[in-house]
């Protein structure tokens, strides 16, 4: 024991720390499955912190108009290509203030090309609070409000956290928008294609022999077959009058019908591999019906293993969606996906004179990669008694 | 002074896990003399395979982990000290396979499924003669050969997986012995197999050693495979051996507690009598009980002495040593390092 | 080996015909025919459309006839080597897509070598020194690598090189050579052009196998064999190599079968952005015009190379590894 731990008072039923730690080692050989995963899981640090991200993106989606500052279709030709504002805790004396702001601006005149361009006004602040009056909003389509969560009170302010395009539109509050659709046509499309993957993995294990033979080899050719000139195939025939919501959906079902085949794999790979299990084999010996087994003792352990391959589908259908939607195939105007967002930094010139307008491709790197080391760590501590 | 080909003195190796420190090995000695066969036994988890593996310096232990002595004694030459070895570097390469070689409990696993079993045999000869892959080659089929290998000048072209469990350890032990080795150590070579192969390769085993004049350390859990090969035998718990002997003299009068434990969990032919499992647990290695490791099972425990002190090596007959406070054991706890 | 060849090549033969259907069905997509469609949109460009000829067309390829007379005509005549007729370029497919898919075919193969002459030794380093600084970034790298999606990354690519050097980093070719007959001085041009798409194109295999290389050899590395081994008085360095390096290649060898795809997919929207003289390009104008034989033929004869490429690696796969034959 250390000295540290000596010096502590310690009454003579307290037990000391090696006690406890075997005392924790003890319930570990009983505790739950799910209390050993949460266990594993905790230790991959990356995997919480990506957990985080992916949970905070999600809430994004979900309070888009709340969080986004701004109407993200309000055009404003005066604020064309407007470079990200930049937030100061200084004012022009050297004062500092713990409430962030950001500085007026002035119009000049350039005197050589003529063109109006902008400076700070160091002389006026606009403080940044939380819960400001802004552009009127619908939230969900059904409450109407102009609360957004953070913003500056002056309308006439300039404040584009990521700065404005070639309309004049709050790029940052597209972006927040944007994350409602690509990060659940993600979600939606990986729950299509396991819905695929469950009926088709299941005939296939149900029917077995020729059937499994036949399906096998059908998701082997879609696995053989070059994804992206497929789905631009299929996309291409969608109608141009659609709604959004209908492009929406077909979109979704585009990228699941080729998606499903590799959780359909995981399927069918998990269950048969579950079915050689002892305890499985035991509970059949025992006289267990069917359903039994497979509701009580397969579903239980492959459920782990079938989240954290969903998990980590969901970053492939949000790469495919951008990919689309940036090809111009895709979603269209007037939706708003990250990859839609991207199509304006096609153009090479707009880019190099507004490098911000990648910052949609910045949103869609972090979620791919807080998607791949969340489901990771999920795939590691799916299984906590291996190791 | 009798002829000693390896002298493990008071070694220790062991792991740092997640969970925390893991003694595999805690000052464990035994000899092994030339010509001669020694029977390391012990439960699974007492440390005997991890000492086989140290000894070639292929246990995967970092050398702040390891300490003690492993003298290796080769005829005609100064002893070297295994431990002071680099591990990994030239002298104890140099020394692997050529002077010392293992054999291993899977017979499977332990031969790489891609390259036929001809190709693995004669890499072992060519790491340490300078021989022609032809010459080496014919080597390689007069030992397959001389381990009752059937139909050897085929199956030296098989893949591991187109070999039975017998015929795979017959092919392991050619291996081994390519290099005519000092010392051979055979870590639970027939474990894997059934009753009748572990007979032939026991036996095969026996007569090789005899042939070449080699030593082996027979690691096992299986009593009657120490009784069937051993001169001497060395009773291993929780990372120490707990006792040395003839192998007459254990299995006719063991001293150590664990030892007549042992025994008495073995069935015999002539006795009709109940078997009796070694009481309790093997402890968790995180959690050794303090003094005598073996205390908390022995039925002879005495409290205030087995529990605090480690006891040390006692002579108790003509080459029979015993740690065990019955019979002595240093009364200053202090540990006898010294040779036998 | 011999028997295993026939048994793949006579897998092919339903496999490609599956595709033929698929890029029949992706033809026959856009609401109405395409004869039709495309009449409109002359008209309302002003020209005047001579009916005589469109009836021609219409005969040509039996619109009028049932969806099967239209697609034996076309795979019949696909099969003859006449994938059509481009209405937007006016000219038949063939004569517009054979440099184009000869150089997509160049691109993919030159990616699929960078992948592997780059994750492999990778791999093996960051398994064998797991956990030291080096796997650790290496790790990061190829966790990055997963997460940019190809076309991003030559979309920063573009930016970088537009604002450092002020003109256009894609292409294929100087300026120069772009429309100069093939010679030994273009083909030089060529390859120095090659090798940055080919990389773009190539970073998301790379990372993907690096990660997979680096997890099958760390399965391996503690087997019993790699102990043997070991215990024979091996080197490390040898022995690594020889044994649990070479089982572990085998699944690494077998992931040819999604990279060879993967590539090639990527290659479309990577040429887009890149602006290569590919099939991307012609694939993604020729869907948003509708000038679907065109379209068609890039998607039939991307996958069906895919599908030989794949082909010849298994082939390749099964003369290396003696498991797969006998299997």
């Amino acid at each position: 024991m250390s000295d540290k731990t000596a010096a502590v008072p310690t009454d003579s039923v307290t037990p000391g720390p090696e006690r406890l730690a075997l005392q924790k080692r003890v319930d570990l050989s009983v505790a739950s499955p799910s209390y050993l995963m949460w266990l594993k899981f905790r230790r991959h640090r990356l995997a919480v912190a990506s957990a985080v991200v992916v949970i905070m993106l999600y809430v994004i989606a979900a309070f888009a108009e709340f969080i986004a500052p701004h109407d993200p279709e309000k055009q404003n030709a005066l604020n064309a290509y407007q470079s990200p504002t930049q937030i100061h805790f200084f004012d022009n004396s050297g004062q500092f203030h713990l409430r962030p702001f950001v500085f007026g601006t002035t119009s000049v005149r350039n005197p050589d090309t003529f063109e109006l361009e902008f400076a700070d006004d160091t002389t006026v602040r606009h403080p940044i609070r939380l819960l400001v009056r802004g552009d009127p909003y619908k939230m969900w389509g059904v409450f109407q409000s102009d609360i957004h969560l953070f913003g500056v009170a002056d309308p006439d302010a300039k404040f584009f956290l990521l700065g404005s395009d070639k309309q004049g539109r709050d790029l940052f509050s597209r972006i927040v928008y944007g994350t409602r659709i690509s990060m659940s046509i993600g979600l939606v499309g990986v729950l299509l294609s396991f819905v695929i993957g469950i009926i088709i993995g299941g005939i296939s294990g149900y029917f077995g022999g020729v059937v499994d033979i036949v399906l096998q080899r059908v998701i082997e050719f879609v696995r053989s077959m070059p994804t992206i000139p497929l789905w631009l195939g299929l996309a291409a025939a969608l109608p141009s009058d659609w709604s959004i919501m209908q492009i929406y959906f077909s979109i979704t079902i585009i990228l699941s019908l080729i998606g499903w085949t590799g959780l359909a794999q995981v399927v069918r790979g998990r269950a048969l591999a579950l079915r050689e299990e002892d305890f499985i084999m035991a509970a059949r010996l025992s006289g267990t019906s069917q359903t039994r087994i497979i509701l009580r003792h397969m579903v239980p352990s492959f459920m782990s293993h079938i989240i954290a391959a969903l998990t980590l589908a969901v970053p492939e259908m949000i790469i495919a969606e951008t990919a689309l939607s940036f090809l111009g195939l895709g979603l269209r105007f007037p939706a708003i996906s990250w990859g839609v967002l991207l199509q304006e930094a096609q153009n090479l010139r707009s880019v190099a004179l507004a490098p911000w307008l990648l910052a949609p491709g910045g949103m869609v790197v972090i979620s791919v990669l807080a998607l791949n080391f969340f489901g990771d760590g999920l795939r590691d501590a799916a299984d906590p008694y291996r190791n | 002074m009798v002829d000693v080909v390896l002298d493990v003195q008071n070694l220790r190796a062991g792991f740092p896990t997640p969970e925390g420190f893991v003694k595999a090995v805690d000052g464990a000695s035994f000899s092994v003399r030339r010509g001669e066969t020694i029977g390391v036994v012990g439960e699974s988890g007492c440390g005997k395979s991890i000492t086989a593996r140290t000894i070639l310096r292929i246990s995967g232990t970092s050398d702040q982990n390891l300490s003690g002595r492993i003298e290796y004694r080769p005829p005609g030459r100064n002893a070297i000290d295994l431990l002071g070895l680099r591990a990994n570097g030239p002298e104890i390469r140099a020394i692997r396979g050529a002077e010392i070689s293992m054999i291993f409990q899977e017979p499977m696993t332990a031969f790489s499924p891609v390259h036929t079993i001809g190709n693995q045999i004669v890499e072992a000869l060519r790491l340490h003669r300078d021989v022609t892959y032809e010459e080496a080659r014919v080597a390689a089929i007069g030992m397959l050969k001389r381990v009752e290998m059937s139909n050897a000048e085929r199956s030296i072209d098989a893949y591991p997986h187109q070999l039975s469990g017998g015929m795979r350890q017959r092919a392991m032990i050619a291996m081994a012995l390519m290099c005519s080795p000092q010392v051979l150590l055979a870590d639970e070579p027939t474990t894997a197999l059934d009753v009748t192969t572990q007979a032939q390769i026991l036996s095969l085993i026996r007569e090789i050693k005899e042939a070449l004049g080699m030593s082996v350390v027979m690691i096992t859990h299986d009593l009657g495979v120490v009784a069937e090969t051993s001169q001497t035998v060395a009773v291993m718990y929780l990372g120490r051996v707990v006792e040395i002997a003839p192998v007459r003299a254990i299995f006719n009068d063991a001293k150590h507690p664990y030892t007549k434990a042992l025994l008495a969990s073995v069935p015999k032919l002539e006795s009709r009598e109940r078997l009796e499992p070694v009481s309790g647990m093997v402890p968790s290695p995180f959690n050794r009980p303090s003094g005598c490791p073996f205390n908390d099972r022995c039925p002879a425990a005495m409290p205030g002495v087995c529990d605090v002190r480690m006891p040390s090596e006692t002579n108790v007959g003509d080459e029979h040593t015993v740690s065990c406070f019955l019979y002595g054991g240093d009364e200053d706890g202090s540990r006898r390092v010294d040779g036998l | 080996m011999g028997a295993y060849i026939i048994r793949r090549l006579i897998l092919v033969i339903p496999t490609v015909f599956a595709i033929s259907v698929i890029s029949f069905v992706i033809i026959q997509l856009p609401p109405g025919d395409f004869l039709t469609a495309y009449v409109a949109t002359l008209e309302s460009a002003g020209q005047i459309v001579d009916q005589a000829q469109a009836d021609a067309l219409r005969e040509q390829y039996g619109l009028g006839d049932s969806v099967w007379v239209q697609y034996w005509k076309w795979l019949s005549g696909v099969l003859t080597g006449d994938f059509g007729f481009s209405f937007q370029w006016q000219r038949p497919v063939s004569e517009l897509i054979g440099e184009r898919m000869a150089l997509t075919i160049l691109l993919s193969v030159a990616s699929l070598l960078l992948v592997w002459v780059i994750s492999l030794p990778i791999g093996v380093y960051s398994a064998v020194k797991q956990y030291s600084v080096t796997d650790y970034v290496f790790t990061f790298i190829s966790f990055v690598g997963l997460g940019i999606p190809n076309f991003l990354l030559a979309l920063v690519l573009m930016w970088w090189g537009f604002s450092t050097f002020g003109t256009s980093v894609g292409g294929l070719f100087s300026p120069e050579y772009v429309d100069a007959p093939w010679s030994v001085a273009k083909a030089i041009d060529f390859l120095s052009h090659l090798w940055i798409p080919a990389l773009v194109l190539a970073i998301g295999g790379i990372a993907g196998l690096i990660r997979i290389m680096r997890a099958n050899l760390l399965d391996e590395l503690p087997k019993l064999y790699v102990t043997t081994a070991r215990a024979k008085g091996m080197s490390e360095a040898k022995l690594v190599l020889k044994y649990p390096v070479r089982v572990a290649l085998n699944p690494f060898v077998s992931t040819i079968g999604w990279t060879l795809p993967g590539l090639v997919s990527g290659s479309i929207i990577v040429s887009v952005v890149l602006n290569l003289p590919t099939t991307g390009p012609m694939l993604l104008t020729a869907l948003q015009s509708q000038d679907m034989f065109l379209a068609g033929a890039i998607l039939l004869l991307l996958s069906v190379l895919t599908v030989v490429g794949t082909l010849v690696s298994d082939i390749l796969l099964a003369w290396l590894d003696p498991r797969i034959r006998f299997h």
